[in-house]
C-alpha cells in the first residue's frame, strides 16, 4: 500500500514539471516573434485565441461541461478594459485585472444556471447568457458605442513598453507573457487537488459526489475561472487592437473557439494553443484567398472532422505533439 | 392590443411552422439540428427565384418550397446526419453547425449577398378593419395557412397509423423498435417533413423578415432554439404552444417596452430552461 502511495507521489511529483520540450516550445514563440515582426498582429492574435481557447479548455477538457457562450465573458472582458482606456484610466495591467474580476463575476454568477439539465441545456443556457449580453452592450450605446465599438489609447505596458499599431511585436510580447502566466497557473492547477477533483467529475457526476467532492461548488469554481480567462482574453484583444466592438459577443466567437478547442483536442491544455495557432492561420490562408468564403472551408473542416471522430484526430494531434513535445503528451495521457 | 395580439400569434404561427421539425426531430433521435434554418432557407430561395425569375404565382411555389427542402433534407438525413445518431450532444452541434456554416457561403456564392424579395400578389397586401382592429391580410393569411398546417399535422399524428407509430418513437424509440417499428425509415420520412415544413415557413416568412439572404440560418437558428426550449420536444402541441407564446411575447415586448423588447425572449428561454428544462410541455422527466 505504502508502495503504492509512493509510486502515485512520484508520478504526481513527475507531472509537475516542466520538460525541456515545454520550455522549448515557450522559447519557441518568443524567438518566432522575433523572427517575423511583419507577422506580429497574426502572432498576437494567436495567442489571445490561444488564451481564449485555454479558458474554454479549463471548463470542456478538465471538467466536461460544455459551452456554446464563452463569447460572453470574452467581450465582458474586452468591454471592461476599453471602457476604462476610454475614461481614462488607461493602464493595460489594471485593465486586466479589471478584465478578469468582470469576467469571473459574471462567469460566477451564472454558474449555478449549468447544474441542472442535459449537455444540450447546457449548450443553450450559455448561448443565451451571450446573447443577452450582448444586446445589453448592443442598446447600452452610451457606455459601449453601441453599434460603432469603442476606439481610445493605451498607455505602455508597465510604462515601458508601447503596444498597439506603432508597437505590435511589444504587444505580442505582452499577450505572450499574460498567457504564460495564466497557462502556468492552469497547468498548477490542473495537477492539483482542485484539479484532480474536477477529473473525477468530469468522469462520474454520481460517483464524485458520492466520494465526497463538491461536485456543485468545484463547477462553479472552475466555470468561473474559465470566465476570468475568457475576460483576461478579451482585455488583452481590446487593448492590443484598440478597439472593442459587438460583434466580440457574436454567436460565431463562441463557435470558433469551440472548434479551436476540438482542432487541437480537449483536455491537455496545450491543445487550445494548437487548435488556435491551426484555426488563425488557416483563416489567415483561406480568407486570403477566397475572403468572402472562407467560412464554408471552416464549415467543411468541422463536418470532417465530426465525420472522422474527433477523438481520433485528437489522438493524431496528440501523437504529433509526442513526437515534440513528449513530456505534455504523457501528461495528457496521465489526467 | 388587439392588432398587437393578432401580429403576434401571426408570427408565432410561422415560427411553429418553422420550428416544429426541429422539436420533432429532437423528440425523435434526440439529434440537436442546428442547420434546420438552411433548409428554411433553401424554402425561401425557391420560392423567391421562382417567383422572380420564372413568374410563376407566389401560391403556385409553395409546393416546391416544400418539396425541394424536403427531397435535400432526406437526401443529407441518409448520406449524413444517420451518422452521428448516438452521437454525443458536442459532435452533433458541432457537425450541424459546419453544415450551417457551409450553407451560407453556398447561398452567398450562387445568390450573392443581397436578400432575395418576395413580392406578394395584391390581394394579399393591405389591412382589413374589423371592429377598429386594424388586421393586416397577410397576417390573416399566415394564421389560416399556417393553423391548418398545425390541425392537420395534429390530426395526422392522432388519427393514422403513422402518427401512432411515430408518437410510440418519440415516446421510447428502443421499445418502438422491439415492437417491430422501422424507426430508422420512420425518422426518415418525418425528417423530410420537417425540412420540408422548415422551407414552406422560410417561404412564408420571407416577406415577414424582409427577404432571404445568405445569414438566414444564424439569425434564426437562436429563434428556433427558444421555440423548442419552451415547447419542449415532445410534439406538435408544446411546440406550437411554445411558437405562439413567444410570438406574441416578442411583439408584444417590443411595441410596448421596446428598450427591453429584444431581452424578452431570451429571458423567457433561459427562465424555461432553469425551472423546466425538459421544456413547459415536456412529459414527466423527459429524456
Amino acid at each position: 500500500m505504502s508502495a503504492n502511495a509512493a509510486r502515485i507521489e512520484a508520478h504526481l511529483r513527475r507531472r509537475e514539471r516542466w520538460r525541456w520540450s515545454e520550455i522549448a516550445f515557450w522559447l519557441a514563440i518568443v524567438v518566432l516573434i522575433f523572427a517575423v515582426p511583419s507577422r506580429a498582429a497574426l502572432i498576437n492574435e494567436i495567442l489571445i485565441s490561444g488564451l481564449f481557447a485555454l479558458s474554454l479548455d479549463l471548463i470542456l477538457g478538465l471538467a466536461g461541461v460544455v459551452s456554446l457562450g464563452q463569447a460572453a465573458f470574452y467581450g465582458v472582458g474586452a468591454y471592461a478594459a476599453a471602457i476604462l482606456a476610454n475614461a481614462g484610466y488607461n493602464d493595460p495591467t489594471f485593465g486586466l485585472l479589471v478584465g478578469a474580476l468582470l469576467g469571473g463575476a459574471i462567469g460566477l454568477v451564472t454558474a449555478p444556471l449549468l447544474l441542472r439539465g442535459s449537455d444540450l441545456t447546457r449548450l443553450m443556457v450559455t448561448m443565451g447568457v451571450a446573447l443577452i449580453l450582448g444586446e445589453v452592450a448592443n442598446r447600452n450605446g452610451w457606455l459601449t458605442g453601441g453599434a460603432d465599438g469603442l476606439e481610445f489609447t493605451m498607455r505602455p505596458v508597465l510604462g515601458l513598453f508601447p503596444i498597439g499599431f506603432s508597437g505590435q511585436r511589444n504587444a505580442a510580447l505582452y499577450s505572450l507573457v499574460v498567457l504564460f502566466i495564466l497557462f502556468a497557473l492552469a497547468r498548477r492547477l490542473a495537477q492539483s487537488p482542485f484539479g484532480l477533483s474536477l477529473s473525477a467529475v468530469r468522469e462520474n457526476r454520481l460517483r464524485a459526489g458520492a466520494l465526497g467532492i463538491a461536485t456543485h461548488r468545484r463547477l462553479i469554481g472552475v466555470y468561473a475561472l474559465a470566465a476570468a480567462y475568457a475576460g483576461v482574453a478579451g482585455a488583452l484583444l481590446a487593448q492590443t487592437t484598440q478597439i472593442a466592438s459587438l460583434d466580440l459577443f457574436d454567436f460565431h466567437r463562441s463557435a470558433d473557439v469551440m472548434l479551436m478547442v476540438i482542432i487541437g483536442g480537449a483536455g491537455y491544455l496545450y491543445g487550445g494553443l494548437i487548435g488556435a495557432a491551426v484555426f488563425i492561420v488557416l483563416k489567415d490562408v483561406i480568407s486570403g484567398a477566397t475572403p468572402e468564403y472562407w467560412e464554408f472551408w471552416i464549415g467543411a473542416l468541422l463536418v470532417v472532422l465530426v465525420l472522422t471522430g474527433r477523438q481520433r484526430v485528437a489522438s493524431l494531434a496528440r501523437r504529433v505533439v509526442r513526437t515534440v513535445l513528449p513530456n505534455a503528451a504523457r501528461q495528457a495521457g496521465a489526467a | 392590443m388587439l392588432t398587437v395580439l393578432f401580429d403576434g400569434v401571426a408570427y408565432g404561427m410561422l415560427l411553429f411552422v418553422l420550428a416544429c421539425g426541429l422539436s420533432v426531430t429532437l423528440g425523435l433521435m434526440n439529434f440537436i439540428n442546428l442547420a434546420h434554418g438552411a433548409f428554411a432557407m433553401l424554402g425561401g430561395y425557391v420560392t423567391a427565384l421562382l417567383m422572380n425569375r420564372a413568374g410563376v404565382p407566389f401560391l403556385g411555389t409553395l409546393p416546391a418550397a416544400f418539396l425541394v427542402p424536403a427531397v435535400v433534407g432526406v437526401a443529407l438525413e441518409r448520406t449524413l446526419y444517420r451518422r452521428l445518431y448516438g452521437a454525443s450532444p458536442l459532435d452533433q452541434v458541432l457537425f450541424t453547425i459546419g453544415l450551417v456554416l457551409m450553407a451560407m457561403p453556398i447561398a452567398n456564392y450562387l445568390l450573392g449577398d443581397q436578400p432575395q424579395q418576395i413580392h406578394l400578389p395584391a390581394w394579399l397586401q393591405g389591412r382589413i378593419d374589423v371592429h377598429g382592429v386594424g388586421i393586416g391580410v397577410y397576417r390573416l393569411f399566415l394564421i389560416v395557412v399556417c393553423g391548418a398546417i398545425a390541425v392537420g399535422l395534429q390530426s395526422f399524428l392522432v388519427g393514422t397509423r403513422f402518427g401512432a407509430r411515430l408518437r410510440a418513437a418519440v415516446d421510447d424509440p428502443r421499445v418502438a423498435s422491439g415492437l417491430g417499428i422501422d424507426v430508422d425509415r420512420l425518422f426518415a420520412a418525418t425528417f423530410a417533413v420537417g425540412s420540408g415544413l422548415a422551407g414552406l415557413g422560410g417561404a412564408l416568412a420571407a416577406d415577414v423578415v424582409g427577404g432571404i439572404d445568405p445569414a438566414f440560418p444564424l439569425k434564426f437558428m437562436v429563434t428556433f432554439l427558444i421555440v423548442v426550449a419552451i415547447g419542449g420536444s415532445s410534439g406538435i402541441i408544446g411546440a406550437l404552444v411554445g411558437a405562439l407564446l413567444l410570438g406574441v411575447l416578442d411583439v408584444a415586448g417590443k411595441y410596448y417596452v421596446p428598450s427591453i423588447g429584444a431581452f424578452i425572449i431570451y429571458f423567457v428561454m433561459v427562465a424555461t430552461l432553469i425551472l423546466r428544462p425538459q421544456g413547459l410541455f415536456a412529459k414527466g422527466d423527459g429524456r
